[in-house]
C-alpha cells in the first residue's frame, strides 16, 4: 500500500481558547504542487508550523510517510524530508549567502566534531563537495554572484530567493514555501513560477504553497485547499477553486451583507 | 512552637524588604524589558542620604523621632528618585533601540561604577559606618515572642507602600500608562502616551521604593557599606522572578516567600553557610520550571 | 578555495607552530623579569578564558555569565590532584602529572558545562545570564564551604608547574580547537543557532546538540585556564572566581567583537595589560574599568575589532 506523503487527519490545534486550525484534512502526494490559500489569520502558516512540528497538534493525526510526526522535533522532521521558508525572512543574518547554504547542509553532513578538528584530506574533499553543490543550487536562483556577501544585505527580493535555496538545501522531499512571492513584482513572480516547477520536476520534491498572489498560486498549482478560520472551506483544481462560492465568499464577502451607509 | 512564630515574624519583616526592592526591578522589568542591576546600588544610596541627613536634621528636630525619621526619609526618597531619572536618562535611554543584552551589561557596568565610586576614600569610603538611629526604638513581648518595633515598622510601611503603589498602578492615569507601556510600548506611544515621561515615571518610583527598602534594611542592619545593596538586591531580584518578572504582586508575594524561606533555613544550622547557594537554586529552578513565575503569564513567541 | 576556510589552510601548522615557539621562548624564561613573565602567563591564561567563552558567547549566542564558575571547577581539581600525587612520585614526572591534572579539571569543568548547558537550553538573553550566572554563584558558594579544598581561606602551596611554554601551548590549542569546530560545516550550526534558533532548526540543525556542545567545550577550555592559574599563583580563593571575573572575561569577549576569535584574543592581552599600564590610577583602577563597560556599550557594541561583520572567519 502506497501512502501520500504527507497526510493530516482532523489536524486541530488550539492556543488557550483559540482554535487556530480545526480539522484539517489533506493529502499531498509525492511530486505534487499544492496551494494553500484563505483571508489573512486564516491559518496557513499555523497549518506550516504543525507540519514542521514547530507546533505540535492539539488533537488530529499528522504522518510523512506513513510515519506520525507527533512529538518529532523540526530539526529530526527536516531529517525525515521537510523543509520550509518562512513568512518573514528567517536567514542566518550574520552568516554569508553561501554560508547560509552550507549551514544547511549540516545535516548529511557525514563528519561532526573530530573530523572538523582533524582536518584530514577526506575532510578537505567534503567541504570541496558542500561548497560545489551549494553553487550550483544558488547558481539555478542565480545568487551564485553575491556567494560572499552577508545575507542580510542582500535585496528583499534575493534574501527570499536565498531562502528556498537554503532550504532546498537539506534534500527535502517535500518543500513548504510560506508567502515566496512577497514583494516581487510581476517580472520576478513569473520567474518565481519557473523555478518552482524546475525544481519540483529537478529534484522530484512535492511544493506546498502559502501564497497571497493568485496569478501565481492559479498559475502553478495543480490542487488548491483553501483554509477560513482555520477551517478547510474547499479543495479541488484552481478551476473548481476559481468557481467555488464559498471561496468567492470568503475573500470578498457575500452579497446579502447590507451596505453601511456612511453619515454625512 | 515560639521559635516558628519567631521565625514568622523576622521572616516576613524580611520579606516586606525584599519586596519593596522587588518592586522596582519588576517595573523596570515591566516597561522596558531589561533587569536594571543599578537598582540594587540604588537602596545603598538612599541609605548613605539617611546617614548623612540625619545629623543635619538632628539639629533641627532631634533623633530618634517619628517626625525626624520621616523628613529624613522624605529627603532621602526625593535624592534617590533623581538619582534614579538621572541613571535611566544618562545610561537606558539612549540604549532604548538597542538590544536587551546591551542594556543589560550596561547596567551592571553601572552598578559597578556607583558601587566602586562609593568605595573611593574621597566618596564614602568602603568601611562599614554605623547607621544612626532614626525612630525609638522598643521590643515589645507578647508571651515567648520578641518583636520589635523596626520590624513593626518595616511591615506597616510596606503595607501602606503597596496599597499606595496599587492605588497609583490601577486607579490613576499615570498608572494606566505604565500598564500600556508595559503590554505594548508602540501601541502605548499610538495612544499618545508620552513613553519618555512614563519611563521615568516608573524608574522614580522604583528608585524611591529602593530608597525606603535601603533605610529600613539599614535600621536592621549593623552597619552601612558601598557594596550593602549587593545582596538584598540580588535576593530581591529572585524574588521578582519567582513572583513573575513584570507582575506586581507577583514581586511582594515573591518578596515574602523568599524572606520568609530564607529566614526559616537561617535557623537551621547547616543550611546557613549555603545561603546564597539557596536562593540562586530557587531562582534557577523556577526558571526552569515555571519561567513566567508564580503569577505570572508564559507568552509564546511567534514563528 | 573558498573564503571562510582559506584562513586555514595549514592552521594545524599554525598551531604546533605555536606551541613551539611558546615551548623555545619559555626555555629562555629564567632571563626574563619575574614580575613581567608572571603578566604574560596571565596574558595566557585570559586568551584560553576568552577564546572558550567566546564559544558559548559569540558564536553560539548563548549568553553566558559564568565562566568563572568552570574555571573554579579546572583550577581546584587540577590543584588538588597535584597537591595529593606529586609528593608520591619522582620530580622527572612531574609535567606528566601536571598534565594529567590540567585535563582531568578540564573534564570535570566540562561536566559542569554540561550541568549549566542542559537545564538552560530553553532560555534566553536576560533569563539564561541569570541562570548562568546563578551557577557559576553556586559554584562559588559549594567550594566555601567544601573543606577538602580549603573552604573560604582557600587552596595553599600549590607548585608552580605553569610556564610560559604550558601556557602559551595550550592557549594555541584552544585556539585552534574552537576555530577549526566553528569553520566548518558542521561548525556553521553554531552560528546558524546563534542568528535564529528556529530557522536553524528548521533546516535540520539540532540547536540543544550545540548548544550544549558549546558550553562543554567552553567549561573544558575554561578548566584548563584555572588549572594553569592555580599553577601559576600557587594560591585559590573561592572570591578569586566570583561573578566579577564572570565579568572580566565577558567584557574581553564584548571588546573583541562576540565571534571574532582574532578580535577577543586582542582584546584579552588589551585588558590584562591594562590594569598593569593604569598601575599610577590603580585607586581608580575599578572606576574606569566600569566606565569602560558603560562607554563600551554605548559607543560600539559590536566591539573594537569588527570592521566587516562576518562571524564564522577568525
Amino acid at each position: 500500500m502506497s501512502h501520500p506523503l504527507l497526510k493530516l487527519d482532523h489536524a486541530t490545534i488550539r492556543f488557550g481558547g483559540l482554535t487556530a486550525v480545526s480539522k484539517f484534512n489533506l493529502e499531498v502526494q509525492p511530486c505534487e504542487l499544492i496551494g494553500l490559500i484563505g483571508p489573512n489569520g486564516a491559518g496557513k502558516t499555523t497549518a506550516f508550523n504543525m507540519i514542521t512540528g514547530v507546533y505540535q497538534a492539539t488533537e488530529g493525526t499528522i504522518h510523512l510517510n506513513g510515519r506520525s510526526i507527533a512529538g518529532v522535533k523540526p530539526h529530526d522532521l527536516t531529517r525525515q524530508g521537510i523543509a520550509r521558508t518562512f513568512q518573514n525572512i528567517r536567514l542566518f543574518g550574520s552568516l554569508s549567502v553561501i554560508d547560509n547554504v552550507r549551514a544547511a547542509m549540516q545535516l548529511h553532513c557525514k563528519h561532526g566534531i573530530s573530523a572538523s578538528l582533524w582536518r584530514g584530506a577526506r575532510f578537505k574533499a567534503h567541504e570541496k563537495e558542500v561548497e560545489t553543490r551549494a553553487l550550483e543550487l544558488l547558481d539555478i536562483f542565480k545568487l551564485a554572484d553575491t556567494r560572499d556577501e552577508e545575507a542580510k544585505s542582500l535585496p528583499y527580493g534575493d534574501q527570499r530567493r536565498l531562502e528556498i535555496v537554503r532550504a532546498l538545501a537539506t534534500k527535502p522531499k517535500l518543500l513548504l514555501l510560506d508567502e515566496p512571492a512577497a514583494g516581487m513584482n510581476p517580472t520576478e513572480k513569473e520567474e518565481l513560477m519557473h523555478l518552482i516547477r524546475f525544481i519540483k520536476d529537478k529534484f522530484q520534491i512535492a511544493v506546498m504553497l502559502v501564497e497571497h498572489d493568485m496569478t501565481v498560486v492559479m498559475g502553478i498549482c495543480e490542487r488548491i485547499a483553501v483554509l477560513e478560520y482555520g477551517i478547510k472551506i474547499a479543495e479541488g483544481t484552481p478551476q473548481q477553486i476559481q468557481r467555488d462560492p464559498k471561496v468567492i465568499a470568503a475573500y470578498l464577502g457575500t452579497e446579502t451583507e447590507k451596505e453601511v451607509p456612511i453619515d454625512a | 512552637m515560639d521559635w516558628l512564630l519567631q521565625q514568622l515574624i523576622n521572616g516576613l519583616a524580611l520579606g516586606s524588604i525584599y519586596a519593596l526592592i522587588a518592586l522596582g526591578y519588576t517595573m523596570v522589568y515591566g516597561v522596558l524589558r531589561f533587569i536594571n542591576f543599578a537598582h540594587a546600588d540604588v537602596l545603598m544610596l538612599g541609605a548613605y542620604a539617611a546617614y548623612f541627613l540625619a545629623p543635619a536634621v538632628n539639629s533641627v528636630i532631634p533623633l530618634p523621632s517619628l517626625t525626624g525619621a520621616v523628613i529624613v526619609t522624605l529627603i532621602s526618597v526625593m535624592i534617590c528618585t533623581g538619582i534614579g531619572i538621572l541613571i535611566e536618562f544618562l545610561a537606558y535611554r539612549p540604549l532604548r533601540k538597542r538590544p536587551r543584552l546591551t542594556v543589560l551589561i550596561t547596567a551592571i557596568g553601572v552598578s559597578l561604577f556607583i558601587e566602586f565610586t562609593c568605595q573611593h576614600s574621597a566618596v564614602f569610603g568602603a568601611d562599614t559606618k554605623p547607621f544612626p538611629q532614626l525612630l525609638p526604638e522598643h521590643d515589645y513581648h507578647f508571651g515567648g515572642l520578641v518583636v520589635s518595633s523596626n520590624d513593626l515598622v518595616v511591615v506597616v510601611t510596606t503595607l501602606l507602600l503597596l496599597a499606595g503603589l496599587w492605588f497609583i498602578v490601577q486607579r490613576t492615569k499615570m498608572g494606566t500608562a505604565m500598564r500600556a507601556v508595559s503590554h505594548n510600548q508602540q501601541a502605548a506611544a499610538l495612544m499618545g502616551i508620552n513613553i519618555n515621561r512614563i519611563i521615568s515615571f516608573t524608574f522614580g518610583l522604583g528608585s524611591a521604593l529602593a530608597a525606603i527598602a535601603g533605610i529600613l534594611y539599614a535600621m536592621k542592619a549593623p552597619g552601612i557599606d558601598p557594596l550593602m545593596g549587593v545582596q538584598p538586591g540580588l535576593r530581591a531580584f529572585i524574588a521578582a522572578v519567582l513572583g513573575g518578572i513584570g507582575n506586581l504582586p507577583g514581586a511582594a508575594l515573591g518578596g515574602l516567600i523568599l524572606g520568609l524561606l530564607e529566614t526559616f533555613a537561617g535557623g537551621i544550622s547547616g543550611l546557613s553557610n549555603y545561603r546564597d547557594g539557596i536562593a540562586f537554586a530557587i531562582l534557577i529552578l523556577i526558571l526552569l520550571f515555571k519561567p513566567a513565575g508564580l503569577l505570572g503569564k508564559a507568552t509564546v513567541e511567534k514563528v | 578555495m573558498s573564503s571562510s576556510s582559506s584562513y586555514l589552510t595549514g592552521a594545524k601548522r599554525w598551531m604546533i607552530a605555536g606551541i613551539v615557539l611558546a615551548v623555545v621562548v619559555s626555555m629562555f624564561s629564567a632571563q626574563f623579569n619575574r614580575y613581567h613573565l608572571g603578566i604574560i602567563v596571565d596574558i595566557g591564561i585570559n586568551i584560553i578564558l576568552a577564546v572558550s567563552l567566546n564559544l558559548i558567547n559569540g558564536h553560539t549566542g548563548q549568553f553566558s555569565l559564568g565562566h568563572a564558575g568552570f574555571m573554579a571547577v579546572g583550577g581546584y581539581t587540577a590543584a588538588k590532584i597535584s597537591l595529593v600525587v606529586s609528593p608520591m612520585l619522582p620530580p622527572a614526572l612531574q609535567p606528566l602529572i601536571f598534565l594529567v591534572a590540567l585535563i582531568a579539571g578540564g573534564l570535570l569543568a566540562a561536566l559542569a558545562g554540561f550541568g549549566v548547558g542542559v537545564p538552560s537550553l530553553r532560555l534566553k538573553g536576560d533569563y539564561l545570564a541569570i541562570v548562568t550566572l546563578g551557577f557559576g554563584e553556586i559554584i562559588r558558594v559549594i567550594v566555601q564551604n567544601m573543606e577538602a579544598v580549603g573552604a573560604a581561606s582557600g587552596l595553599k602551596g600549590i607548585p608552580k608547574y605553569t610556564t610560559l611554554g604550558w601556557t602559551f601551548g595550550l592557549a594555541a590549542v584552544t585556539i585552534y580547537f574552537v576555530t577549526s569546530l566553528v569553520n566548518s560545516t558542521y561548525g556553521r550550526g553554531f552560528i546558524a543557532v546563534s542568528d535564529d534558533e528556529v530557522a536553524a532548526s528548521s533546516m535540520g540543525i539540532n540547536p540543544v546538540r550545540y548548544k550544549v556542545t558549546a558550553f562543554v567545550t567552553g567549561a573544558f577550555f575554561a578548566g584548563i585556564a584555572g588549572g594553569l592559574y592555580a599553577h601559576h599563583k600557587q594560591f585559590l580563593s573561592p572570591t578569586g572566581f566570583d561573578f566579577l571575573k564572570s565579568i572580566d572575561i565577558v567584557v574581553m569577549v564584548i571588546l573583541g567583537g562576540m565571534g571574532r576569535t582574532a578580535g577577543v584574543v586582542v582584546a584579552a592581552i588589551i585588558l590584562t595589560l591594562l590594569p598593569e599600564v593604569l598601575r599610577q590610577f590603580s585607586e581608580y583602577r575599578m572606576i574606569i574599568y566600569s566606565l569602560l563597560i558603560i562607554v563600551l556599550m554605548m559607543a560600539r557594541p559590536q566591539g573594537l575589532f569588527t570592521w566587516n561583520r562576518k562571524k564564522g572567519a577568525a
